[in-house]
């Protein structure tokens, strides 16, 4: 069994228990935790895939910025472990029948999917072909997806600015 | 269109290369010296990977703990000077031997954990804040082709471990269950994702001129002149580089996470023994970390003034050199600026530091596209000369009033 095989399925047994703890703690922050290791953890499956760029965007994107803001808002409330994630409505049959037919969806698509292989991963840098692609190939996508995370931005600054009359 | 494969650089050795490199090194040298290790041709890839690894780690974090070792000392003795007193002085001679005394000090500590703390999150803290601290040093070149992983995203993975940092800082402050620590983790988480945006475009600027993210690349770029004297937007970036470094590094006047005089230390204050020595290691490491990078992307690292092509030892100590000075800068500054506010820091990121950070990049597009360097001198000259002359006559740059703060 190659080291990388080792690695793999070490990460795999992170994300897979971290996701679990994600999904099923109901203290919010232990919730939050365990999607941080999660989301640590791809980022080293990304590694093994040898996508660098990706995995340290990875990790500036989603550690450094969704889950700190996430942790923030936690640490807002100032209330702890009395913070129980129970939704309002709950309806535990449908929620089983949407989740089989969601992991039937991932099955079926992992099982069937043809996925490009490539007989030797060629070693070199990521970055530069990304950013030719970006900026030749990808130009519109990419600065639509710049213009709507401005008025993202823009949006949620007008919600939460203070009323007039303050 | 042009093909992206036919103008890509390739790097002679990237990431598993380089110890795909070293292994045949290695199975060289000891078919030289005519040992067998290994039964067999070659050692094995995996053995090789984990040993430069382990010995990669252990000669940075032992060289690290000895350069913080010798900070803590440096800060102490300069602060006392600054303040016209002796410093430590009964330790060794001049009191050269008060850090070690200090460590055995933290390791004899009784390690406490609060009845109310979150025990595993707690004692976890210190640990992810250290590797936050450590894990950008593997990137670094300290001399030409002296780094443990010469990546090509290296500059990208040094900015992006700070935020490891932060997650760490939030964890202590949260586990702590104590409202000093609360509120200075809420402070610092903050702060540090506030100027990871003016850190990040300054350091952008370069990345633009450079055309590079690998610190190797970009050093090897400064061998005539540093970026800082080769474009005016290199300086400007340079200067928000240095501030906003100070703020992620939470010194003063940036230091209100740990205000002594209010928040008793901020989000360590609970912790003793050890654990704290590890906030402690982190803080002294981040600021190593921050003039390190200063210094290779702004001031020529170890290829300026002399050329460290090649030359090992000459280019560890020009950058040593130039990281000391950035340090004993981040010392002086201490003891000159006081602490600001907290709606004061916000304003200088996001109204001040952002803002001109944005125009760097801008400046720096337009500059690397026409490598019109002179032109851009004058002009931005130019303009500082305008800005300052409007400056004085109107009141517009000042701070606004506090309202609400932390």
């Amino acid at each position: 069994m190659s080291p990388q095989t080792v690695i793999f399925y070490c990460l795999a047994v992170i994300i897979i228990l971290s996701a679990v703890i994600a999904t099923f703690a109901r203290n919010i922050v232990n919730a939050a935790y365990g999607l941080f290791f999660t989301l640590l953890a791809l980022g080293g499956v990304y590694v093994l895939l040898r996508a660098d760029f990706l995995a340290v965007t990875q990790i500036v994107i989603y550690v450094g910025g969704i889950l700190v803001l996430l942790l923030f808002g936690i640490l807002l409330t100032n209330r702890r472990l009395e913070d129980l994630i129970i939704s309002g409505q709950r309806s535990s049959l449908l929620g089983v029948v949407m989740g089989c037919v969601i992991f039937a969806v991932l099955l079926a698509i992992i099982f069937y999917a043809r996925w490009p292989q490539s007989e030797n991963a060629q070693l070199e840098g990521t970055t530069a072909p990304l950013g030719y692609l970006l900026l030749q190939n990808f130009l519109l996508p990419f600065e639509f997806s710049s213009i709507t995370l401005l008025a993202a931005l823009l949006g949620a600054s007008y919600l939460v600015r203070p009323s007039e009359r303050d | 269109m042009t093909e992206p494969a036919t103008i890509i650089p390739r790097h002679p050795h990237y990431f598993l290369d380089y110890a795909d490199a070293a292994r045949a090194q290695l199975a060289q040298s000891f078919r030289l010296w005519g040992v067998t290790l290994w039964p067999g041709a070659d050692v094995p890839p995996a053995l090789v990977y984990l040993a430069a690894a382990v010995v990669g780690c252990a000669v940075i974090i032992g060289v690290l703990c000895l350069t913080v070792m010798v900070l803590v000392y440096l800060e102490r003795k300069v602060s006392g000077h600054i303040q016209s007193r002796l410093g430590p002085m009964y330790v060794g001679w001049h009191g050269v031997l008060q850090s070690i005394a200090d460590v055995f000090k933290l390791l004899a500590k009784e390690d406490l954990i609060p009845d109310n703390a979150l025990r595993f999150l707690y004692s976890f803290a210190p640990a992810l804040v250290l590797v936050g601290a450590f894990a950008p040093f593997a990137a670094l070149p300290f001399a030409q082709n002296l780094v443990m992983a010469n990546m090509d995203i290296g500059l990208f993975y040094i900015i992006g471990f700070a935020s490891i940092e932060v997650i760490g800082v939030i964890m202590a402050g949260w586990a702590s269950s104590s409202k000093w620590s609360l509120f200075g983790g809420m402070r610092l988480a903050a702060q540090m994702m506030s100027y990871e945006l003016p850190l990040g475009l300054s350091v952008m600027t370069i990345i633009i001129l450079a055309g590079s993210l690998n610190l190797n690349d970009i050093v090897m770029r400064q061998e005539t002149l540093p970026y800082v004297l080769q474009s005016p937007f290199g300086l400007i970036a340079f200067i928000l580089y240095y501030i906003a470094g100070l703020a992620s590094a939470k010194r003063a006047p940036f230091d209100l996470p740990e205000a002594e005089s209010e928040l008793v230390s901020g989000f360590h204050t609970e912790y003793s023994g050890m654990r704290f020595g590890f906030f402690f290691l982190a803080e002294y490491a981040s600021m190593t970390l921050i003039s390190a990078v200063g210094s290779l992307v702004f001031l020529g690292g170890w290829n300026f003034p002399f050329s460290g092509d090649g030359r090992v030892i000459v280019g560890l100590l020009q950058l040593g050199v130039k990281t000391a000075v950035l340090l004993m800068l981040m010392l002086w500054l201490r003891w000159t600026l006081p602490r600001i506010r907290i709606d004061q820091v916000m304003h200088m990121c996001f109204k001040v530091l952002l803002p001109l950070g944005m125009i760097c990049v801008l400046g720096a597009g337009i500059e690397a596209v026409s490598g019109a360097h002179a032109v851009m001198w004058a002009l931005v000259l130019l303009l500082v000369a305008a800005t300052y002359i409007i400056g004085r006559k109107s009141n517009s740059f000042a701070p606004a009033r506090a309202k609400g703060h932390l």
